[in-house]
């Protein structure tokens, strides 16, 4: 795994050790798609019954969605429902979530998940057909429209799936499966144009 | 590959989304520790293994993680109808003639 | 060299561009465009192949998929030898080079051929009787020669260099064939906007267009409007178009696999090209235009080289531009086969007669035939063909007996008439019908959204075909959701036919000379050599059902899965059994439709992209220090870190004598981690461990079992209460997905009304173990906000804080039995602050260590490993782990079943510890415990050894193992037989080092 290519600090820590986020700064390009490693990003895991959904919102900024399989984005800040009173909270501005929710007494359950993922881009007229390479969901603009976000598998391993663009997604998938997203990501993205 | 519906995610997703988790609507008993040994028997090992329809629960364990309950037809594979967890049987199966 | 039957101004290629290949070390030209079969007959060359079982002689059938004898071997390189290609798909790239199969030392001159001599040997269900006795025979005698002699091709030896692309698409209308009635039906369909996948597996659309030289379309000759057509839907974005591919399986709700051949037919394939793309398409809609297969006629000898499809010949004259001979007959039972020699006369090649089963036959290509002044004989049949390399005559008779005439030939073109394609709609689990008229099988009962036009659906001629495949097409679209967006769906765009062939009906079965109480090899299935006098035996053997008879000939049991055969020998079967065809049956058509390649099925799935290969945040470390890695499911894991010189025993030697002395570091980020969360935490944990909860107080520890609902032990692990509502959950690291599984069922479907939520945090920490009588020093300086006094961080306990800076999980526990420490950080610092750590910890002699040191460490204090000193049978009684069950809880997972009257008998396995009477010798893991060790055998097992290491602390071997009524063994000398001899042991307790715990303090 590369990590000299990107070391970051660790964000608001004085004397903190370096941070050597997984497969930082890997890229592919390929006719028709790009396949890049995403920067860390802060995560949470929110679980919370519908009574507390207002409040929760409130307080992350962001409307938690309600409807399967959708996402909804503020101030970089994005909400994807993951399943019932399940939702995956991601900012990329560096706020942490964790901390939003901790001044809610609504029912919640709240875990930070920053360091569990990594984000990989996958951008191009060919990133569908590159996702669909080992993902077996509909990936046409009808079935999974700008904003779709769904727990799925890519071959043999579990990933979130969010549609940021008609022809760009953001895959997340546990650290220790990066390495084997990103390869299969990369090698179907050089058959992918074709 | 077959497609199933999943209730929470209400469409239809390709099934290595999905796992199959045994037979549906067998409650465990709320005192469990007070158990006969055929009560506990009949609870824990006892399967009714139609062949036909069957009622089963599963789970979309690679999407919203929801365990759900299905009816499927062990003769064709095809699933009947799904519904959700804690939900009781249906009453009538869709296009049954029975 | 020169390609003597290239016809000049005949066919569709560019027969000045030239491409230069070789057949059995013999070069030759060919054109490019040819497939290898068009490129060797435009050479003369008909001998590609032997048969199966007879190593008969043979040439090409025909001009497509259902080849069943031109199988070769294409060879690019050492790595690269492709058996059992058909040479009648295999594309012609300059350089080709192929090799014939089944023949030693020549194809010419074939020493197997001594089977087709000793046939009556080689009969129906010859397998099955020859080789019944002695048993012992089978196994030295016999099947090594019959292995020897069987298979086709050989295999390549080597790693296959190519790579394999795998995509799944979605569509609302596939069409499956791209011949008349797949374009018409792709062109409706197309017009309403809805997502369409046309796929054929020729390179070139257009399907039997390709030779049906009478066929217009749009006042164009029909291939050219098909190229046309293909264009125009080439150029919609909501149209994909697949030349080279296949449908090969037709599966459940309109999945359907197919195979598209991506660069088999280049010269040299860049490396980013994949060999074979797999598609898995799901579709709304099916359409199956899969044409029909023009079947050969079942006479002697009619597997000579030279002997083929009439259509065959037409696709290698009219598309290829190749005469299939110089001297042609025909052998004939309907009309089909006129339109081949019509066109091969007017190519200015010689037929010598055409030979007519039918009695008096009328028609427009009769006249026409007849018109050239070609001789037609009705009423006869052709009883055997002469030649062996290469047929030279053909035998005519009256068909119900007469005189002979032999009339010379170099090529027989044949047709018994066509059948229809059925088999995706089979494989679709569409259910068959017979029409009793037309004598063909066609879809009846449907079981799928699918539908099917044109010739595979039994109807006949062009127009016709257009008419329903476009309407098909249409409906489709409509029933996928697609809307008539131009008004004039289905009237004004409808390609309009203006020349067209049509031709049906045929015969099934024997034709005359090879009927009921002949001998002759008449051969029905090529591939397999599955003769008529075969079938015949097979249902006087007592075979009455198809399904027997194909099992017991091998009848379309082939690759070719009896495209050409299957027809002939039901018929052949009904005949003998004096029943109707549809009461005989069909044999059901199974995946895949022609042969498939391992790589295509396999995709990216190799190499590195077999498995998720799981590294920790440390790895990169532990690789630069030269550890040595085991996988553990799919994580790769630090074995033991050797220092130079060492061996694996050395370094753990080592390692667990540093670990003990000093401190060792360990990376134990693989343990599954849970975060449990809610207001009802506690309750949810007291109902999925046999623990007590509610009272842990916050920042404490408790190690936990998790048993399943049948009382054995499924997990264990050490769980901290982070806060009331707050716990942090380990879990074995092969055990993290399942026990994550387990918990949520129960709280999903059990105890739903706990307000509680689990996230899997396994991979949000690194955890870095740090244990040793001077971990506490290694860690102290590196912490804030954590006092690390034994009063304030007693042994079992958590607290939150910082480390080098990062937030940490301080965990005070051990799984060594020193004192111990586990560091929880982000993972993205779990390297850094390993880094930090071992710098520390070099200032007080640490070491780092693998899972091999932690194993035996774990082992001299009696800790278990679930999965390797349990194996789903042990209750907690059995490990000796009765105190962790709280006694007093009235519910828990596992507590019913535990007091079943089995899970408490007295006799039970239980853990105990064994030392070997002579210390220097390890037990084998695995290895089987008797009391008697003169007992014969079989002996009576009462336990086998679970953990068995080499303890340099103790300076001897220890192990651990599982014996029935173990505890009241102590002291008691078993015995482990092994096959050099038994070895002695001795019960003992599992705590092997500091039985009362005083280190865990030290």
């Amino acid at each position: 795994m590369a990590k000299a290519a990107a070391k970051t600090k660790a964000a608001g820590a004085s004397a903190s050790v370096e941070r050597r986020p997984a497969l930082a700064g890997r890229a592919v390009s390929a006719p028709g798609v790009k396949v890049e490693i995403l920067p860390p990003a802060e995560r949470i895991s929110l679980r919370a019954p519908e009574a507390s959904v207002p409040a929760l919102s409130k307080a992350l900024g962001v409307t938690l969605p309600a409807t399967p399989k959708s996402s909804a984005a503020k101030g970089g800040r994005t909400a994807l429902w993951l399943g019932p009173e399940e939702w995956l909270i991601i900012d990329e501005t560096g706020n942490d979530p964790l901390a939003d929710c901790a001044k809610i007494s609504a029912l919640h359950s709240a875990v930070g998940i920053s360091h569990r993922n990594v984000a990989i881009s996958v951008a191009g007229p060919a990133a569908a057909v590159t996702v669909n390479s080992g993902c077996p969901q509909d990936l046409s603009l009808e079935a999974f429209p700008v904003g779709a976000a769904s727990r799925t598998i890519l071959g043999k391993s579990e990933i979130v799936l969010l549609r940021t663009a008609a022809d760009a997604f953001r895959v997340e998938c546990w650290r220790s499966f990066s390495d084997y997203i990103f390869t299969l990501l990369s090698e179907a993205a050089s058959d992918a144009a074709n | 590959m077959l497609l199933i519906r999943c209730p929470y995610c209400e469409e239809e997703r390709p099934e290595l989304e999905f796992r199959n988790a045994g037979e549906a609507h067998i409650a465990r008993p709320t005192n469990i520790a007070a158990e006969s040994d055929d009560d506990f028997e009949k609870f824990f090992f006892i399967r009714s293994n139609p062949k036909g329809v069957i009622y089963e629960r599963w789970r979309h364990i690679h999407g919203c993680a929801r365990f759900f309950n299905a009816v499927r037809d062990t003769v064709t594979d095809k699933f009947v109808m799904t519904y959700k967890a804690g939900e009781p049987k249906p009453a009538k199966l869709p296009g049954a003639s029975k | 060299m020169n390609a003597s039957f290239r016809i000049s101004g005949a066919g569709r290629l560019n027969q000045a561009k030239t491409a230069s290949f070789s057949f059995d070390g013999k070069s030759y030209l060919g054109t490019e465009g040819d497939t290898l079969a068009s490129a060797l007959l435009a050479n003369g060359v008909h001998l590609v192949g032997r048969s199966f079982k007879y190593h008969r002689p043979r040439g090409f059938l025909s001009a497509g998929a259902e080849e069943p004898n031109a199988l070769v071997q294409i060879v690019r390189d050492d790595a690269r030898k492709t058996p059992n290609v058909r040479a009648t798909v295999q594309e012609l790239y300059d350089g080709l080079t192929a090799n014939s199969q089944n023949r030693w030392p020549s194809l010419a001159f074939d020493v197997g051929a001594v089977n087709d001599i000793a046939s009556p040997m080689f009969s129906a269900g010859f397998y099955y009787k020859t080789f019944m006795w002695p048993k012992s025979a089978w196994l030295n005698f016999y099947e090594p020669k019959i292995r020897s002699a069987a298979g086709l091709g050989v295999s390549p030896d080597r790693p296959d260099p190519d790579h394999y692309a795998a995509r799944y698409a979605h569509c609302d209308v596939l069409v499956l064939g791209g011949g008349a009635a797949g374009i018409a039906a792709a062109l409706a369909a197309a017009e309403t906007g809805v997502r369409v996948i046309l796929a054929d597996e020729q390179a070139e659309f257009g399907g039997s267009l390709r030779f049906e030289s009478g066929a217009k379309i749009e006042g164009e000759n029909g291939f050219d409007w098909a190229q046309a057509a293909i264009a125009k839907l080439k150029a919609l974005d909501n149209v994909r178009v697949l030349s080279r591919t296949t449908a090969f399986g037709y599966y459940a709700q309109n999945f359907v696999g197919l195979v598209e051949r991506v660069s088999d037919h280049l010269k040299s394939p860049g490396r980013e090209l994949a060999r074979e793309r797999l598609w898995q398409v799901r579709a709304k809609r099916v359409v199956l235009a899969t044409g029909a297969i023009e079947r050969h006629m079942v006479f002697a000898n009619n597997d000579r080289p030279g002997i083929m499809l009439a259509s065959a010949a037409r696709a290698y004259l009219n598309h290829y531009g190749v005469a299939v001979g110089r001297n042609v007959g025909i052998y004939t039972a309907n009309d089909s086969a006129y339109a081949a020699a019509i066109d091969l006369r007017k190519a200015g090649v010689n037929i010598a007669a055409i030979v007519d089963l039918r009695d008096n036959p009328s028609g427009p290509v009769i006249d026409e035939a007849r018109g050239l002044g070609i001789e037609i004989n009705f009423g006869r049949a052709v009883v055997s063909a002469g030649g062996k390399l290469r047929v030279s005559s053909m035998t005519v008779q009256p068909k119900n007996g007469g005189g002979e005439r032999t009339i010379a030939v170099d090529a027989i073109l044949m047709s018994a008439g066509w059948t229809p394609s059925v088999h995706l709609f089979s494989q679709s689990r569409g259910k068959v019908a017979f029409n009793e008229e037309t004598r063909r099988f066609v879809p009846g009962a449907y079981a799928q959204d699918c539908m099917s036009v044109g010739a595979c659906n039994g109807t006949d001629g062009l127009d016709a075909t257009i008419d329903e495949a476009y309407a098909a097409g249409a409906q489709a679209a409509r029933d996928a959701g697609g809307k008539d967006s131009s008004g004039k769906m289905g009237q004004g765009a409808r390609p309009k036919v203006d020349g067209s062939e049509s031709w049906s009906r045929g015969m099934l079965g024997a034709a005359p000379g090879a009927g009921p109480g002949t001998t002759v090899k008449a051969f029905v299935d090529f591939q397999n050599d599955v003769t008529a006098k075969d079938i015949r035996q097979a249902v006087h053997e007592g075979m009455h059902s198809i399904e027997h008879v194909k099992r017991f000939t091998t009848n379309g049991m082939a690759t070719d899965q009896g495209k050409t055969s299957n027809m002939h020998g039901l018929a052949i079967a009904a005949e003998t059994l004096g029943k109707p065809i549809p009461q005989v049956g069909l044999t059901t058509f199974r995946a895949p439709y022609t042969p498939v390649t391992f790589g295509s099925i396999v995709g990216h799935a190799r190499g590195a992209l077999f498995d998720p290969t799981r590294r920790t945040a440390t790895h990169g470390w532990a690789a630069a220090q030269g550890a040595v890695f085991e996988d553990v499911g799919q994580w790769k894991r630090a074995w033991y870190f050797p220092k130079a010189g060492e061996d694996m025993h050395a370094a753990v030697n080592r390692e667990c004598v540093t670990v003990r002395k000093a401190a060792g570091l360990f990376d134990a980020s693989t343990l599954g981690k849970i975060e449990v969360v809610g207001p009802d935490a506690a309750k949810f944990m007291e109902l999925l461990y046999t623990n007590p909860w509610e009272k842990l107080e916050p920042g404490r520890c408790r190690y936990g079992i998790m048993l399943r609902e049948d009382g054995f032990i499924y997990d264990d692990g050490v769980v901290g209460r982070l806060a009331p509502d707050r716990f942090h959950v380990t879990t074995t690291t092969g055990g993290a997905p399942r026990v994550m599984h387990h918990m949520e069922d129960y709280l999903q479907t059990e105890f739903p009304h706990l307000n509680v939520w689990l996230t899997s945090i396994t991979e949000q920490w690194a955890v870095i173990a740090v244990q040793g009588p001077s971990a506490r020093k290694i860690i102290e300086p590196l912490v804030e906000g954590i006092d690390m006094s034994d009063e304030a961080l007693p042994h079992m306990s958590v607290r939150e804080g910082k480390i080098c800076g990062v937030p940490t999980r301080l965990f005070r526990m051990s799984f060594t039995g020193e004192r111990g420490f586990e560091v929880n950080v982000p993972a993205d610092y779990g390297e850094a602050v390993w880094e930090a750590l071992w710098a520390e910890g070099q200032k007080h002699g640490a070491t780092a260590y693998g899972t091999e040191t932690m194993h035996v460490l774990r082992a001299e204090k009696g800790y278990i490993i679930v999965g390797q000193d349990t194996d789903g049978t042990v209750t907690p009684n059995d490990a000796g782990l009765d105190w962790a069950v709280g006694k007093k809880k009235t519910d828990f997972v596992g507590i019913r079943g535990m007091m079943r009257a089995d899970l408490v008998a007295k006799s039970r396995k239980q853990l105990v510890g064994l030392k070997t009477k002579d210390p220097k010798v390890v037990l084998e893991e695995g290895a089987q415990i008797v009391e008697d060790p003169k007992q014969s055998i079989p002996m009576k097992m009462i336990g086998h050894v679970t953990s068995s290491y080499w303890s340099e602390n103790c300076g001897r071997s220890i192990a651990l193992a599982l014996v029935a009524g173990g505890r009241d063994r102590m002291g008691q000398t078993l015995y482990v037989p092994m096959p050099n001899g038994t070895i002695e042991v001795e019960v003992t307790g599992m705590v092997f080092v500091d039985e009362k715990g005083e280190r865990l303090n030290g």
